[in-house]
């Protein structure tokens, strides 16, 4: 079993993955590291990749004119990031900014889209896995949008 | 029917016992703002010159003359006598008016009142404290007392989720906690801002990353209730038994010791049946629209 392999099979995203679709997933995917303050893509650049964070952190920004950058995630360690490369236009929504050194595996979008058209049940199970991701953080920004703590709190 | 000398010592009696309606009189001993809207005071009994016995998760009955009488938990140290220290939010008439006091004045006090934090329950076990907002002013004792005893229990995590980082309550001495290694901190905020390298998200998407034993956790969550709800969830979702979650409640109250009814949510009394409650008995109160 190759490094990337034994990494993939060591995350809780890939957990369940059958072999052969582990395989097919280390075929699209390499290593990489980036430094704290570098961004990995900005709003409305192509999204042609997806990350999985082994180590440190990034954040999710937004720009409002006038308003400056707000941040409305983190994604760390163990966490997927990014699901644009996925549907079409095929383009990034936020700045990806790293906030804490990162090293990470990252996919080539093309190459998985490409693998998953042609073996669906592939396909569903990143699909079922990337929905219940979606899920979960859109139900966490929905409670960050009630603003909670505020002076009913 | 009692005769004649038995009502004449039931008055005696009754006539020495501290009357629970009447506030004994407290002076500022320190005045801290913590954050644009939140502030600390230290307190002193005027007679004794120290503070109150109380059990982490009680509350006083804080009244400021002229003004009004609210509930306010006690967020200071459960082994220390010294003073009684509270930490709220300038939110309402009677807070706004608090915050304006400095050190020296004086206000009334009643209390220690309510069900504290079975914090006994956590022996022997991992303990994970939820807090929310001005909800970590609550738990802090509890903290206190997981550090005091920190032999008795496995692991100890605190989760604090609140609205951005300038609204992070107690920050110094989170920092002292994050930096301790017998104690683990996660703080969240819902909105960053530059030059904020923590987590953003809401508090409920640090539980699946905090290191504990779910099968062998006590948890404690305060917060808003919407908060304290997704919050359980989630805990019982990762195999916390719904037995070992605790919540803290909050409602308008008025009199604190269970006699107006103010404070009645369904079938218990704030005040008196609570804060503190057993998730269970309180999952069907935190989920209808109004109660």
């Amino acid at each position: 079993m190759d490094d990337l392999t034994r990494i993939l099979k060591g995350l809780p995203f890939f957990e369940g993955f059958a072999d052969e679709h582990l395989a097919l997933l280390v075929g699209c995917a390499r290593n990489e590291r980036a430094t704290a303050g570098s961004f990995l893509f900005r709003e409305g650049q192509d999204a042609t990749t997806f990350y999985l964070i082994r180590e440190g952190s990034v954040s999710l920004n937004i720009h409002a004119p006038g308003q400056g950058p707000l941040i409305v995630q983190t994604v760390s360690e163990n966490e997927p990031l990014g699901w644009s490369w996925l549907f079409p236009p095929y383009t990034w929504h936020f700045d990806a900014r790293v906030e804490q050194d990162a090293r990470m595996v990252v996919f080539d979008g093309l190459c998985l889209r490409t693998k998953c058209d042609k073996d669906p049940v592939f396909g569903y199970e990143l699909i079922k896995r990337f929905s219940r991701i979606m899920t979960q953080r859109i139900e966490a920004l929905s409670f960050q949008l009630m603003d909670v703590y505020g002076e009913r709190s | 029917m009692a005769n004649a000398p038995d009502l004449m010592a039931e008055s005696a009696v009754l006539a020495e016992a501290p009357d629970p309606m009447r506030p004994r009189l407290f002076r500022i001993a320190k005045f801290t703002h913590n954050t644009h809207d939140t502030f600390t005071v230290a307190l002193e009994d005027l007679e004794t010159g120290a503070g109150i016995g109380f059990r982490p998760g009680q509350f006083n009955m804080v009244y400021l003359y002229g003004v009004g009488e609210i509930p306010i938990s006690i967020s200071g140290d459960p082994q220390d006598r010294s003073v009684v220290i509270h930490t709220t939010r300038a939110v309402g008439t009677v807070t706004k008016a608090m915050r304006s006091m400095r050190k020296g004045d004086t206000l009334g006090l009643r209390g220690p009142y309510g069900v504290p934090w079975p914090v006994d329950r956590a022996r022997g076990r991992d303990v994970v404290i939820v807090a929310g907002g001005i909800g970590l002013a609550p738990l802090r004792p509890v903290l206190y007392h997981c550090l005091a005893h920190r032999n008795e229990m496995n692991k100890l995590v605190l989760l604090y989720g609140t609205r951005s980082p300038v609204d992070i309550l107690y920050r110094e001495e989170l920092e002292s906690w994050r930096a301790r290694f017998d104690l683990d901190v996660y703080v969240s905020v819902d909105r960053g801002m530059e030059g904020w390298h923590g987590n953003v998200g809401f508090v409920s998407t640090l539980i699946a990353k905090a290191p504990f034993d779910a099968g062998n956790t006590t948890a404690y969550l305060c917060g808003p209730e919407v908060m304290m709800r997704v919050c359980a969830t989630e805990l019982i979702k990762r195999g916390v038994p719904d037995h070992e979650l605790f919540v803290s409640m909050e409602r308008n109250m008025k009199c604190g010791i269970g006699f107006c009814g103010h404070c009645q949510l369904g079938p218990v009394f704030i005040c008196k049946d609570g804060p503190v409650f057993p998730y269970p008995r309180m999952r069907n109160l935190l989920s209808p629209w109004e109660l």
